[in-house]
């Protein structure tokens, strides 16, 4: 029989940690990433910051990290981790290869939104005599919204899959409870709950991305 | 009075893939004088916008000058180009309005860039709508408006910051015939209140012949003609520019037309262009009844260009053909004429 009365807290810290690392990884590479789409859309030729040099080297660099299967990329990286972080292990080191490996998966997200803004408005912008980077987050940024929204959202469900990765390597969290408590023990009642938890999760963050977006879009 | 925009030597290329490159503007010289409204006419590709986003230095030329206001665009700095932009309004065939900001957001952003304070931007956004006639669409976002309200707010938006210069790229060409005329009317106001130079690019005759009062033709990238909307219709100098006024002004029956008219009319076809000029059109009456010809109107009109009439009339005359060459010959000395299609050959 399943002891819940000892593995509720457990649960509970492993829900916990998810949600930190989930959070941290959003937040620090939600505002990178957007530095690098913003940087990828805008160097390109013909664009607000043209430079060619720049965008070859950006784009190279995301095309070569993106593919890279996640939980691989956790361990080559580890050298840098340990310099940043001072360790490799544990819930917070983790934040550095999801932080990393997030931020260009937005950056290329982001791109793709900022394509789909009517050049004609930034235009209208520019004979305003708007300076390039106040162009930048005062239309170019605001009018992609709706569409930035639901991508973050779509992220935001790629980086819950990524702490469940992350813990199987030392970061905890619920990946690592279903992992240790559920599979080795081969106990499927306790993954059960722990994947109910995680699509709940998912679920709440999907809905609030839709309602946000749709209000953006309401114009 | 010297100019307020000024093209000299002005030239713009593109480069292209592998060495290929367009010249979109090549040397062109042109003066816009102060408070007048002119239209730059011609077929796509002729270099229309790139000429006109000169002006606001969208554009910097790759050869010659282009002075706004005693200001050469080319020398201007990050600051300079954003104290010449705000002097140069621009509205777009697309409106080009943020769909993230309400109209009194998107009328208030030029002002917000000058750095202008809350209050006086507040009562400057009301002041523009009202302007406009769109006061009681300030709260509402753009894709809500009809095409001819987002013209409007591009309008208020353009003239926030009481730009000397007004340009207009195709502003009426989404909209339909009426809003059309509301908004040229507006333009022309416009011009009239606030003594705001315009230019227009457009393609359409009514546009020019409307409120423009001078008009330049491109072909190719050059500025072809230049002058007074009404002489340079009137007696266009350049093939392309008769071209241009034919195809706008359907001053003579096109091929497929003289076609279907030859199923009736059978004789000696003559166009007759009618001009501002009362005696010659008194002229044009005698001349028709002291021959003996008999003269049938086929096809052809007479509307106004710039306040004054023009048009032309197309004329199957048949006859004995000497006195039907003495009666083309009386006329010519008045008016352009051309005989355009000789006798059928039955």
């Amino acid at each position: 029989m399943t002891d819940w009365g000892q593995l509720t807290p457990i649960l509970w810290l492993s829900f916990q940690q998810t949600v930190y690392m989930v959070f941290w990884t959003m937040l620090i590479a939600g505002l990178l990433g957007l530095a690098l789409g913003v940087a990828l859309y805008a160097s390109r030729r013909g664009r607000l910051l043209q430079n060619a040099p720049a965008f070859h080297v950006l784009n190279v660099l995301v095309n070569i990290i993106r593919p890279i299967p996640f939980i691989i990329f956790i361990t080559a990286i580890g050298p840098l981790t340990l310099l940043v972080m001072g360790t490799t292990i544990g819930t917070r080191s983790v934040l550095f290869p999801m932080s990393a490996m997030a931020t260009f998966f937005i950056g290329r997200i982001v791109e793709q939104n900022l394509v789909s803004v009517d050049p004609g408005v930034i235009e209208a912008a520019r004979s305003m005599g708007a300076s390039r980077f106040r162009i930048i987050w005062s239309v170019l940024v605001p009018e992609a919204l709706g569409p930035l929204i639901l991508g973050y959202t779509f992220i935001f469900v790629a980086v819950v899959d990524m702490s469940a990765m992350a813990g199987y390597v030392g970061g905890g969290g619920l990946g690592n409870f279903a992992i240790s408590y559920g599979y080795q023990q081969f106990n499927w009642p306790v993954t059960l709950v722990t994947v109910v938890i995680i699509i709940v999760i998912v679920q709440v963050a999907q809905l609030l991305g839709n309602w946000l977006a749709r209000r953006a879009l309401r114009r | 009075m010297a100019p307020v925009i000024s093209f000299r030597g002005a030239t713009k290329a593109f480069p292209g893939p592998r060495g290929s490159g367009v010249l979109a503007v090549d040397h062109v010289d042109l003066d816009i004088e102060d408070g007048e409204i002119t239209g730059v006419i011609g077929y796509s590709g002729a270099g229309k916008s790139t000429l006109v986003r000169m002006i606001n230095a969208l554009e910097l030329p790759t050869a010659g000058t282009i002075a706004v206001g005693g200001r050469v665009t080319g020398e201007l700095g990050e600051r300079g180009l954003r104290e010449l932009r705000s002097e140069v309004g621009m509205i777009f065939q697309q409106f080009n309005l943020f769909s993230s900001r309400t109209v009194a957001g998107n009328v208030g952003y030029p002002l917000r860039i000058a750095g202008w304070p809350g209050e006086r931007r507040r009562q400057r956004v009301a002041e523009l709508l009202d302007f406009v006639g769109i006061s009681d669409k300030a709260r509402q976002f753009p894709p809500q408006l009809s095409g001819g309200q987002k013209q409007r707010v591009g309008i208020a938006r353009a003239l926030a910051t009481s730009p000397r210069i007004l340009l207009a790229d195709e502003a009426t060409s989404a909209l339909d015939p009426e809003t059309t005329l509301d908004v040229l009317a507006l333009l022309k106001r416009i011009n009239r209140e606030l003594g705001t130079t315009i230019v227009v690019i457009t393609h359409e005759m009514e546009v020019v012949s409307s409120i423009c009062d001078k008009v330049a033709v491109m072909e190719r990238g050059r500025v072809i003609e230049h002058g007074p909307v009404y002489d340079v219709f009137a007696d266009p100098q350049e093939p392309a520019t008769r071209r241009f006024v034919h195809s706008v002004l359907h001053d003579r029956p096109s091929d497929e037309t003289l076609a279907r008219l030859r199923e009736h009319f059978a004789g000696r076809m003559v166009t007759v262009w009618v001009r501002d000029d009362a005696g010659a059109r008194a002229a044009l009456s005698g001349a028709l009844a002291a021959h003996d010809v008999h003269s049938t109107i086929v096809y052809g009109g007479i509307r106004e260009l710039a306040e004054k009439p023009f048009g032309s009339i197309t004329f199957e005359l048949t006859g004995d053909d000497g006195a039907i060459d003495a009666l083309v010959a009386d006329l010519a000395a008045h008016t352009r004429v051309e005989e355009i299609a000789a006798r059928m050959v039955s």
